[in-house]
């Protein structure tokens, strides 16, 4: 018996390794893939970074014709957007999920989840032109002045409504990274371990005291994790962003007004681009796309673990 | 025995493949989407009359087109601007420019009711830099007598994306006022001081349908396509000039008696009582010495083919012929190409 154990123990610590090596070379692929755009963008952007040093970054003047080049603009609607656009969606995708994974009756959850998932496998440009023929002209006509009726006192709400603009732009984003949310958001519910909830209730808890208690805090690690993919979608999201938000290099503290983001400037102006210069500060722009996304999700983890505590140490994040 | 019949096998691989490579030759293109259409049709044609060609255009944008010559990844290259003496240095041995067609940029607006709306250049610098920001400006009116401007806002549309249609257009403003000149310039990608951008003709075509009381610029034959309303502009000679075949060879004409040695030439702001003031050609670039020189007889073939037979094809896609000293020019210049 003892000699027969031998070689299987021995032909399973082969595929072992080899199964890790595997999964090892995966991994330093990944990591070399991102090494070598970061490198690529980086000697692209040299010779525009030579030119204009810090203030490439700080400078509020795009004008390839005039070969100024400054991208705070795009930073600035960039993540204006976004985040935005993860404000509006997370409480609605927190509430679908919460719905999914603890209150729908068998019969609804199987419709409302393939709905869920059907709205994420939409392609961006069925978004941007739903925003372009029905979100705009209802958001000029309808949803812009009564804002500026109610809360025109707001900066943010001031100025012509054109329809195309930061609010449209947010709105189609975060009705885009909506499925994302939810569907993530709700597996990571359904992880929490019963054992738990039934705890919750055996203590005298409601449910609504249950899911509050019991099964929030443990998956907010993971509805983070959920929120990180989405805010990512909304930060990378070109085709649609541009059909709605008005391609304007300006910071406006207006929502109604037209701005860009990175990644729409991006996917319009590098086709045409000859200038070394101008090529440069495109390339610049891109890498400028990966340190914003970094930070934030950076920033987004710091606070988690601020507001979760000992929470998101323990092992409740399934993702 | 084996031997033999593995040489033999062989022999017969590598025939074919010779023959194959004499045969079949692909000509690679890329460069200017406004031509495509046309472009498309000529190469589906001429491949018809010579199925051992086989041409390969890729519409990624003019800029695009004269980055990949300069890389010497493609056979010939397009443009809707002429390049630059710069970038022509770029790629040793030079570029040889064809005009294979003509375009013009028209101004579109949306207001409901109004018909030929008149407009002169410094009516339209005004417009696009914002100094005249409503319909009901006396500016306006004093052009337009006849008609009745809405008080409305102007909202204006510009290309938010690279492309010919804002280099030819900033450059008619540019040589027209002194003023845009200095503080907006011209170029495919500059900053208007006011309005909305849209991506492509199409976006800009999506946002002027949407919003009331906007003006934009476009491509003529999309503009056709779509119906846009299309303002008349002020030519040189002070006349009101329609967009259209004719008032684009108008122009093309009545530059033509001068052309310019290698044909890099502008018809903007052409003189001529019936000329259309915002026209360009589209250029077919070869470069003087060729990545793939057993090539450049059928690629001559073609681009003389385009120049003469191809002409009319233009006319059912909206595409304006050239003049004829333009295409006897294009046709000594071709000539001209892997001669020493």
């Amino acid at each position: 018996m003892a000699a027969s154990l031998n070689p299987t123990a021995s032909t399973h610590s082969v595929a072992d390794r080899w199964f890790r090596g595997l999964t090892v070379a995966a991994a330093a692929f990944l990591v070399l893939l991102l090494l070598a755009i970061l490198l690529q963008l980086g000697r692209a952007a040299l010779g525009a970074l030579q030119v204009f040093g810090p203030v490439l970054l700080t400078g509020r003047t795009w004008d390839p014709a005039g070969a100024t080049f400054g991208i705070l603009p795009f930073v600035y609607g960039t993540v204006l957007t976004s985040l935005l656009a993860l404000l509006i969606a997370a409480p609605v995708a927190l509430g679908v999920a919460v719905y999914l994974a603890e209150l729908a009756p068998e019969g609804a959850k199987a419709p409302v989840t393939v709905a869920v998932e059907l709205l994420a496998a939409v392609p961006s440009i069925v978004y941007g032109l739903w925003g372009v023929f029905v979100l705009v002209p209802w958001l000029r006509d309808t949803v812009q002045p009564q804002l500026q009726t109610w809360l025109g006192f707001l900066p943010v709400f001031s100025g012509a409504s054109i329809g195309f603009g930061v609010l449209a732009a947010s709105l189609v984003l975060a009705v885009m990274i909506l499925p994302t949310l939810a569907a993530i958001s709700r597996d990571v519910l359904l992880a929490i371990p019963r054992a738990q909830r039934e705890a919750a209730l055996a203590l005298g808890a409601t449910r609504f005291e249950m899911i509050r208690d019991a099964v929030l805090p443990q998956a907010l690690p993971g509805i983070v994790g959920a929120m990180m993919l989405g805010l990512g979608r909304a930060l990378g999201e070109t085709m649609a962003v541009t059909m709605v938000i008005g391609n304007r290099a300006d910071i406006s503290l207006s929502w109604f007004a037209p701005a860009q983001t990175m990644a729409s400037l991006l996917a319009n102006e590098y086709a045409e681009a000859t200038e070394e210069l101008h090529l440069g500060a495109l390339a610049f722009v891109g890498l400028s796309l990966f340190a914003v996304t970094l930070l934030l999700n950076l920033g987004a983890r710091g606070l988690v673990r601020r507001v979760a505590g000992s929470a998101a140490r323990s092992p409740g994040g399934a993702r | 025995m084996r031997f033999r019949t593995l040489m033999a096998a062989a022999v017969l691989v590598l025939g074919s493949a010779a023959t194959a490579r004499a045969d079949n030759v692909t000509i690679q293109g890329a460069g200017a989407t406004f031509p495509y259409p046309l472009y498309a049709r000529w190469i589906a044609e001429y491949q018809k009359a010579h199925p051992e060609l086989r041409i390969n255009y890729q519409a990624i944008g003019s800029g695009g087109g004269i980055r990949q010559l300069l890389a010497q990844t493609v056979d010939f290259g397009a443009s809707d601007t002429p390049m630059s003496d710069a970038e022509i240095a770029k790629l040793p041995g030079g570029v040889v420019h064809i005009p294979a067609t003509l375009g013009a940029v028209v101004v579109s607006y949306n207001l409901p009711g109004v018909a030929g709306l008149r407009l002169d250049a410094k009516l339209l610098a005004e417009l696009f830099s914002g100094r005249i920001s409503r319909w009901n400006d006396p500016a306006l009116k004093g052009l337009n007598a006849a008609l009745t401007l809405p008080d409305l806002p102007v909202v204006v549309v510009v290309r938010a994306d690279g492309s010919g249609t804002t280099a030819l257009f900033t450059e008619y403003l540019a040589a027209t006022n002194p003023s845009w000149a200095q503080s907006v310039g011209m170029g495919k990608s500059v900053r208007f001081p006011v309005g909305l951008g849209a991506k492509g003709n199409e976006g800009v075509t999506a946002q002027l349908k949407s919003v009331k009381g906007s003006i934009g610029y476009i491509e003529l034959a999309y503009a056709r396509q779509n119906q846009l309303a299309m303002a008349d502009l002020g030519n040189r000679a002070g006349r009101f000039v329609a967009p259209s075949f004719v008032s684009i060879l108008a122009a093309a004409q009545a530059k033509s008696s001068a052309l310019p040695a290698d044909l890099r030439l502008s018809i903007l702001d052409a003189a001529g009582p019936d000329s259309y003031p915002i026209a360009a050609f589209s250029y077919l670039l070869l470069p003087r010495t060729p990545r793939a020189p057993e090539k450049l007889q059928s690629l001559k073939a073609f681009v003389s083919w385009a120049l003469t037979t191809g002409q009319p094809l233009g006319a059912s896609l909206d595409y304006a012929p050239l003049p004829q000293a333009v295409v006897q020019r294009g046709q000594e210049l071709l000539s001209t190409l892997g001669k020493p």
